[in-house]
Formats: structure tokens, C-alpha cells, sequence
């Protein structure tokens, strides 16, 4: 049996509490109002760029002007909190000029400003937040799977999936905590949550947003997210203690078939809520933007993740002299399935891309003109870092035996696929002010400390060899 | 792969089959006489792919004004029909490749036929672009070759003519893998053989196949290759065939779930054709030890997983054309389900989404009537989800004044059926000359997974519980 140490421990509240001041700094440093964003223009425009870049990089403001001429259409979406109108959309509901239009540029410029400033912290801890969660859900998906095909080289694994699983209850709760506040208007990162904008007689009308609003509302909102929250938790601690209950009584397999009934059920549910999920808490960002394929693509992004979280914490346990049973084909077949989800990934970015690209219609391909102006380097990168180096690296197959490679690879990909999800939600939230600093960088820590000190408490908490599965035997004796 | 196999696995080869009864049974239908029912069968299939014959004259030499396309519907049968054979052709290189990949030995029975049926579906697929062309004679045109023609040259815009570059691959690329997985095969009817005649051709087949450690080795070798090319190529066919409808601005057409979805299409609908093809073929080439029920069954399983996935993509799409708030959109799938063709949707969604749901009940994947059943309705099903994306997204355009319906004519129904019976002449011919299941694959698996060798080796495990496999070979160190 695995246990924590007082080092590793500590290793995880020391990330934990670096990584929650980080992030409060970063709110501490977000603007309180409009007036001191105006002031802060103000100073950097007598100071110069050396004394706004502590607050943000000075590029963006060069990014902002450039974008108003060219994309002034799509700035209206982008501008957190006043969604007036998609003039692109249709015409004849346009309104010409709403109050907010009229008012002179520095002004709107400033009140756009202090909305992407005062979300910037929120939203650095909404993606640091669903990237772990993300992470516990996909291997649970993925330990699902392993269940329903019987497969015969994974049983020596479960135990390691059951703990990164685990992360789900407090990432769930503290996932749905975050829903909730920003449900209850103490942040402004989901633009449809405005007030009025589904009330035509208010200035922040937004006609498409209204056709929604039957979907699109809080309450229903925070609803679904709390039954597929506590959906997955139920099927997560059933799949547990199964999986417990089976190493003391395997005659007959009883608890095996519960288990495998459970996982199949589950699945189900999961390809459904999971859609939901996806276009509830990320999709929605965007509200006029819409993706039939969104789904998959963030299924994927959270498949490949899940599996190279796996692989990571396999290397690590048999880095320290456990799970004995774990050879060289095991992590040859996590690198595979690495290699491959991937792939996939990399497809379906593709389709989505390029079916929009390629159509060019737009209320669609605004989506995809705001982070190639705006995110350029980080959008392109990201799919580079997840495309090339699984493929470059891993697609030797004797390089995916050598932990020291799947290791590398690993950690780009987690790298990779944080800025995926980065790049799903800034846009719409901080727009062109993004960066990758205290907020982003802090939060990420203190989720990362979190995930690490529960897993590896859960980890700890079982013996590490699934004992009594049925196909226990097919996965000690595994040998590609 | 591991020899070692968890005793509540079920054996893959049914009844006391040894290494030479697998031989002896594969090698029957190739070396027997055909039977009463094999001449029906075919001179049925020869008499549909002869009148599809004519048709197919009759269209090139009087036009493809003949069929029922009219100004506002300018695709109908012919890329239905088309997208319907390229679907079925995807289960084979899955079964053979992605299967290969995952390590599953059920695939070892039916991968044979099914890359079989691969390739003679792609061909019936690859005749309608060609027909549709008018001037069948010019079909070279798509090629991208130097010519005199002056500015003569193809679009690398047009996703039509990465289809063109996609299905050719495919289809040269399952050809090479199912020829190389028939070598050994062809061998050892070339070693049975007692007519020089025979012995000849298949010698010729078998490409001086000796059976050597080296030739082996090779074999593997490449297999193993051949699965990760082809991995792609699978889903890269599909993924091009939907790109001839999301590339472009017709609600109903353009939407980004189309690859996967057609993908998962494919899958499903191939599988089904495998279905309908062997549980025939098991019962009249005495197969059932080889094409077990559990085969049956799993084929269902994935049957079911696939129908289900394209059900979720049915819903996704009509939930965003809502969600999307574009009127178009939410007009295109409006008429789908409650317009003229609101009957083409609803078969289509009993058939592809609810019939499949019926596999959740051991007691029926486990029938084989209803797999077959299923099987049949699964087909159907597939050919009228293309009919609706096709159709209903044409025949109601943006200006009403011209919307139209579309009704097939002889001549359209004529072509479907005739390259219908050219597919079964084909295959018919295929199960009389070919080894139908991969013998040396299957002789692979025999001592992990046979029922006779698992028997044994249950026998020695209640003396001896504590020890792994009980098989010498596998673990000799016990």
C-alpha cells in the first residue's frame, strides 16, 4: 500500500497556498471600478507602456484599436458585459445606436477595459478549475470503458485510476461553488447572465441571447450542472466501492458485474451529460457562437488529458517502488492511447476549424477571427504543442516504452491542452487583456496542489493491486 | 500478445476443433462443389446486376436527364447510394486495422469478409461519381495529370476531388492489407490443392508464400503497419465523404459534428452488412464454430455503441439548429421532422436510433433471427439517413417558389438495384474461391482461446488454482 509522505504532503500545501495568493493578488490587483481603469489610462498615457505593463501587457492595447476597425462586428461580442448586437447577424434588429454606442470612444474604451480586468482573475480560476476537474471526469470516463470492454491489460491500473477519479467530489463541489456565485452575479464572465438582456425595452437587449434564454437562464443552468455533478460522484463512489467490495468476495464475481452494469449505464449518461456540460460551461461563453462538434472536441481535450494524468501518476507510484506488477506494455499502451486521443483530438480541432474557416459564414467564423487576432501565438501554439510532440515524439514505438519520454511528452500535453481550454474561455471573457500571470498561473497552482494532495490521499487509502478482478491474471501476465 | 487468458472469457472457436480441423473446415467451401442454393442466390444477383447494367447504358447514352433529378434537387440517389456502399465499406479496415490495434481476437473470424465486403462496396460506391459524370470516358479528368488540354485542371479546392484522392487510397490500401493477410491462406490452399490447375493459380495468389520463420516475421511486420496507415485512412474516407456536404452554406449540410458523425455512420452501418453477410454465410459454409454466437453478439454491441453515438449526434444537431438561433437552421430541421419528408426522418430514426436500443437485452443480441433483423433495419436505416441529409436539405432551397420534391425514376431505382446484385456477385464469388476466414490467424488464437484447449486447460487449473495459465508453453516456468 502507497502512503503519503510528510514531504509530499507539505511539497502540496506549500503549491496550495503560493498558488492562493497568487491568486489573490491578482483580484486585489483588478481594477475596482471604471474610474480607476480611466485613471490608469490616463497614467500610462503620460507614464508610457513601462508603467501599464504591470497591470497588463501593453500589447493588448495596440491589438484593441487595430481590432475595432477591422472587426467592429465582432467586438460587440467580445465586449464583456454589454452585449448589444451581433450586427452581422441581421440587420433589421439591429439597434443603430444604443446609449452605450454613442458615448465617446475613451469611454467605452475604458468601461471595456475594466469589464475584461475585472473578469481576468475569475476567469483564470474558472479554466484552472475545470481543467482539473476535467481531469478527474475524463479517467473516470475512461476507467468506464476499461470496465465495459473487459479489457485485459488495465485491471493493474484501477487502482491509480480510482484515485485521479477521486478528485471529482471536492473539484465537483468547488466546480459548482464557482458556478454558483457567478449564477449569482458576483462576477460578469458569462456575458448572457447580464440583467435585461432578454428584456427588449433594456439597453443591454440582445435578441439572439433572448431566443435562448429558455436554455440559457441561471437557475436552469445551475441545475443541470448539480445533477451531472452529483450523477458522476454517485456512479464514481459506486465504481469504488465495487471495486473494493470485489477484492474481498471475488467468488462469483458479483461486485465485477455490478460494476460492469454501472460502467455501461454510465457511459451513457456520461456522452449525454458530458454535450450538456460542454456547451453549458464553456459554449456558452460565446452565447451567439455555436459548434455541433464542440462536444467531442472538449470530450477529447479532456480524454487525452486524463490518460497522460495516468500514465504520469503509473511512473511516478513505480518510480517509488510500487505497483509491482506494472510493466514496460502497460505504459507502452498508455503512451499508445496518448498518442492517439492526440490524434484525435488534432481531428476534430481540424474538422471544427476548417469546416468554419472554409465556409467563412459570419456569425460562425467570428469565433475563430477573435483568437487569431487576439491569441495568435498562444491558439496556433497550443494545437502545435498538442499535435507535433505526442506525434513526433511518441510515434516511435520503443520511445513509448521509456518513461522518460512519455514523461516529457506528458507534461506537454497537460501544457498543451490547460491552454486549449484557456483559449476556449479568455476570449470571450478578458478578451484582447489576456496574459499568463499571477491570476493564471496562481490558480493553476492551487488546483494542481489540491488534485495532487487528494489523489494521492485516495491512492492511499487502498491496496494498489485490484485484486480480485476477474481479469487480474490477463493484466500481470501482460506482454505486448 | 500475452497466451495467458482469464477463465471467464468464452472460447472464440467453438466445438473439439483441433489445428487441422481448422484447416479442413476453412478449405471446404473453396474445394466442395456449390451448392442448390449458392446457383439461386447468384443467378438472382446476376439477373439484378444486368438490368443495373442496362440502366447505367441507358443513362450514358441518353443523359442523366433520365433519372428524377430536377433544378432544385441536383443530388439524390446517385450520392445517397454513393455515401451509403463508401459507409459500408468502412467496417472492414475497421475490423481488420482498428481491432487489430486493440488486440481483440473475435476480429480474426470475420475480418476476411469483411475487408472482402470492404472492397467490393467501395466499387459500387466509386460507379456513381463516374455515371454521374455523363462522360464516364473522361472520368481520368479528376486526376490531377498533365495534359494538352490547355487549363485543364482539377480543383484542389473542391472537396469532391479529395474524395477522389481518399476513396482511390482506401481502396488500394485495403487491397494490399487483405491480399497480405491471404498469402498463408492461399497456401495452404495451394498445398491442398489436387489439380495442377489449382495448384497453379493459387501459387500465383499466394505470391510464393513458403511458410518460413522469415516470411512470418514479415507477415507480422507488416500487418502491424499496414493496421496504423490504414487507422487514419479509415476515419480520413468518411471525414471526406462529409466534407462534400459541410463545406458548404446549406443549413442542414454545413455543421461541424459531420466528420465524427459520419465516421461513427459508417462504422455502424458496415457492421450491420457484416451481420447480414455472415450469419448467412456461417449457416450455409458450416462455419458456426468459427462465427460463434458470441461473434454475433459483439458485432451487435458495437452495433448498438455506434447507433447510439449517432443518435447523440442527431440530437446535437437539432438541439444547435434551435440554439444556433439561426432561422435557416432552425427551419432546415423543422422540415426534416415535420415536413413532406417527415416520414424519411422517422424511419430513420427508428431504424438507427431506437432499433438498436433492442441490443441492450442479452436475450436478443444473443438471437440470431434478430440479429438479422437488425441487421436488415440498420441498413435501411443508414440508406435513408443519407436520402434525408441529402434530400431535405435541397428540396426546400431559400426561395419557395422553386422548392420541389424529388421522386426516383426506373432508371435511379434500376442503378441501386443493379449495383446491389453486382455487390452480392462479387462477394458469392468471393465465398466460393477465397479462404473466408483468416485459418492461419485463427490456428494463432486456438490454444488461448479454443474451446478445446481452454477445457483442457480448466481440467489442470482445478488441480493446480494458485498457478497462472497451466499451459506449458505460454509459462514454462511452472
Amino acid at each position: 500500500m502507497y502512503t503519503l509522505t510528510t514531504k509530499f504532503k507539505v511539497f502540496a500545501i506549500i503549491i496550495m497556498v503560493l498558488g492562493a495568493v497568487m491568486t489573490g493578488v491578482g483580484f486585489l490587483q483588478a481594477p475596482a471600478d471604471q474610474a480607476a481603469v480611466e485613471q490608469m489610462l490616463a497614467e500610462e498615457g503620460a507614464h508610457g507602456d513601462s508603467h501599464g505593463s504591470s497591470h497588463n501587457d501593453s500589447e493588448s492595447h495596440d491589438n484593441s484599436g487595430k481590432e475595432n476597425t477591422m472587426y467592429n462586428a465582432d467586438e460587440s461580442q467580445l465586449e464583456t458585459g454589454y452585449i448589444t448586437s451581433n450586427s452581422t447577424q441581421e440587420s433589421e434588429s439591429t439597434h443603430a445606436i444604443t446609449p452605450h454606442d454613442a458615448e465617446d470612444h475613451s469611454g467605452s474604451h475604458a468601461e471595456h477595459l475594466y469589464h475584461q480586468l475585472a473578469n481576468r482573475p475569475w476567469a483564470a480560476v474558472y479554466v484552472a478549475c475545470f481543467f482539473f476537474f476535467m481531469i478527474g471526469l475524463g479517467v473516470l470516463a475512461f476507467n468506464a470503458v476499461q470496465k465495459v470492454a473487459q479489457a485485459g491489460w488495465s485491471p493493474v491500473l484501477f487502482r491509480v485510476m480510482e484515485g485521479v477519479s477521486s478528485y471529482i467530489l471536492p473539484g465537483g463541489i468547488i466546480m459548482f461553488l464557482l458556478l454558483l456565485v457567478t449564477g449569482l452575479g458576483l462576477n460578469h464572465i458569462f456575458t448572457w447572465m447580464e440583467p435585461g438582456i432578454d428584456d427588449p425595452t433594456s439597453e443591454a437587449y440582445d435578441h439572439i441571447v433572448a431566443g435562448k434564454s429558455s436554455y440559457l437562464n441561471v437557475p436552469f443552468w445551475l441545475i443541470r450542472a448539480g445533477i451531472f455533478i452529483v450523477g458522476w460522484n454517485l456512479y464514481r463512489w459506486n465504481l469504488r466501492k465495487f471495486s473494493l467490495n470485489q477484492d474481498e468476495n471475488p467468488e462469483g464475481n458479483v461486485w465485477y458485474k455490478k460494476a460492469f452494469k454501472h460502467s455501461a449505464m454510465f457511459l451513457v449518461f456520461f456522452i449525454v451529460t458530458e454535450s450538456i456540460m460542454s456547451w453549458d460551461w464553456i459554449l456558452s461563453f460565446d452565447p451567439h457562437w455555436f459548434s455541433t462538434l464542440f462536444a467531442w472536441y472538449v470530450l477529447a481535450s479532456m480524454l487525452v488529458s486524463a490518460v497522460t494524468v495516468i500514465a504520469l501518476v503509473t511512473i511516478f507510484l513505480k518510480g517509488k517502488g510500487y505497483l509491482e506488477y506494472v510493466n514496460d506494455s502497460h505504459i507502452h499502451d498508455l503512451a499508445k492511447f496518448m498518442f492517439g486521443f492526440s490524434i484525435f483530438w488534432t481531428y476534430l480541432w481540424f474538422s471544427q476549424f476548417m469546416l468554419i474557416w472554409y465556409s467563412n459564414i459570419p456569425e460562425e467564423v467570428t469565433y475563430f477571427v477573435s483568437r487569431i487576432e487576439d491569441y495568435n501565438l498562444l491558439f496556433f501554439g497550443m494545437v502545435a504543442i498538442n499535435f507535433l510532440f505526442p506525434l513526433l515524439i511518441l510515434m516511435n514505438s520503443d520511445f513509448k516504452r521509456v518513461n522518460w519520454f512519455v514523461v516529457t511528452t506528458g507534461i506537454f500535453i497537460l501544457i498543451g491542452h490547460y491552454l486549449d481550454i484557456y483559449v476556449m474561455v479568455m476570449p470571450a471573457t478578458v478578451g484582447e487583456s489576456w496574459f499568463l500571470g499571477l491570476p493564471e498561473i496562481g490558480a493553476l497552482l492551487f488546483f494542481g496542489g489540491l488534485f495532487l494532495l487528494y489523489v494521492f490521499n485516495t491512492i492511499s487509502k487502498a491496496p494498489l493491486l485490484a485484486k480480485g478482478d476477474p481479469f487480474i491474471g490477463e493484466s500481470k501476465h501482460f506482454h505486448y | 500478445m500475452a497466451h495467458y487468458e482469464a477463465s471467464i472469457r468464452k472460447p472464440l472457436v467453438t466445438g473439439d476443433k483441433t489445428y487441422a480441423d481448422v484447416t479442413k473446415d476453412i478449405a471446404f467451401p473453396v474445394e466442395g462443389p456449390a451448392n442448390k442454393q449458392w446457383w439461386l442466390v447468384f443467378t438472382i444477383a446476376i439477373v439484378a446486376f444486368l438490368y443495373g447494367i442496362g440502366c447505367i447504358t441507358y443513362t450514358i447514352s441518353t443523359g442523366i436527364g433520365v433519372w428524377g433529378l430536377n433544378k432544385t434537387i441536383g443530388w439524390a440517389w446517385d450520392i445517397t447510394n454513393f455515401v451509403w456502399w463508401v459507409g459500408i465499406g468502412h467496417a472492414g479496415t475497421l475490423i481488420s486495422a482498428v481491432l487489430l490495434l486493440f488486440r481483440q481476437k473475435w476480429r480474426m473470424a470475420i475480418n476476411r469478409s469483411a475487408e472482402a465486403m470492404t472492397i467490393f462496396s467501395v466499387i459500387q460506391a466509386g460507379l456513381f461519381p463516374i455515371i454521374h459524370m455523363g462522360r464516364p470516358w473522361l472520368a481520368y479528368w479528376v486526376l490531377p495529370i498533365p495534359n494538352q488540354f490547355g487549363s485543364l485542371w482539377v480543383n484542389f479546392n473542391s472537396p469532391l476531388l479529395w474524395d477522389v484522392f481518399a476513396i482511390s487510397t482506401y481502396l488500394s490500401v485495403s487491397l494490399v492489407f487483405w491480399w497480405t493477410g491471404l498469402l498463408p491462406d492461399f497456401a495452404m490452399i495451394r498445398d491442398r490443392a489436387i489439380t495442377p490447375f489449382n495448384k497453379k493459380i493459387y501459387g500465383i495468389l499466394a505470391f510464393g508464400w513458403s511458410g518460413r520463420a522469415k516470411d512470418w516475421q514479415r507477415f507480422e511486420e507488416v500487418s502491424l503497419v499496414l493496421a496504423g496507415l490504414a487507422t487514419p485512412l479509415v476515419l480520413s474516407v468518411h471525414t471526406i465523404v462529409s466534407f462534400d456536404f459541410a463545406t458548404s452554406v446549406i443549413p442542414g449540410w454545413h455543421t461541424t459534428i459531420f466528420p465524427p458523425y459520419f465516421v461513427a455512420g459508417a462504422v455502424f452501418s458496415g457492421f450491420a452488412m457484416v451481420n447480414t453477410l455472415l450469419i448467412v454465410m456461417r449457416k450455409v459454409c458450416h462455419l458456426e464454430n468459427y462465427i460463434t454466437i458470441q461473434h454475433i453478439e459483439l458485432m451487435n454491441l458495437v452495433i448498438m455503441i455506434t447507433g447510439s453515438i449517432v443518435g447523440v449526434a442527431y440530437i446535437t444537431e437539432l438541439f444547435m439548429a434551435w440554439y444556433s438561433g439561426v432561422e435557416y437552421e432552425q427551419y432546415a430541421f423543422l422540415n426534416r421532422a415535420t415536413g413532406p419528408y417527415a416520414w424519411a426522418y422517422w424511419s430513420m430514426m427508428i431504424c438507427n436510433v431506437f432499433s438498436p436500443q433492442f441490443m441492450w437485452f442479452k436475450k436478443l443480441r444473443t438471437s440470431i433471427v434478430f440479429s438479422f433483423a437488425i441487421s436488415i433495419v440498420v441498413n435501411i436505416g443508414m440508406w435513408f439517413e443519407r436520402f434525408v441529409i441529402i434530400v431535405t436539405s435541397l428540396h426546400r432551397d431559400y426561395v419557395p417558389s422553386s422548392w420541389t420534391m424529388f421522386s426516383p425514376t426506373f432508371v435511379d431505382i434500376g442503378i441501386f438495384i443493379g449495383t446491389i446484385g453486382f455487390f452480392f456477385v462479387l462477394f458469392l464469388l468471393y465465398s466460393r474461391t477465397f479462404p473466408v476466414i483468416a485459418q492461419a490467424e485463427v490456428k494463432s488464437i486456438l490454444k488461448s482461446s479454443g474451446n478445446k484447449y481452454k477445457e483442457m486447460r480448466e481440467s489442470k487449473m482445478t488441480s493446480n488454482p494458485d498457478k497462472a495459465s497451466g499451459d506449458p508453453l505460454a509459462h514454462p516456468s511452472e
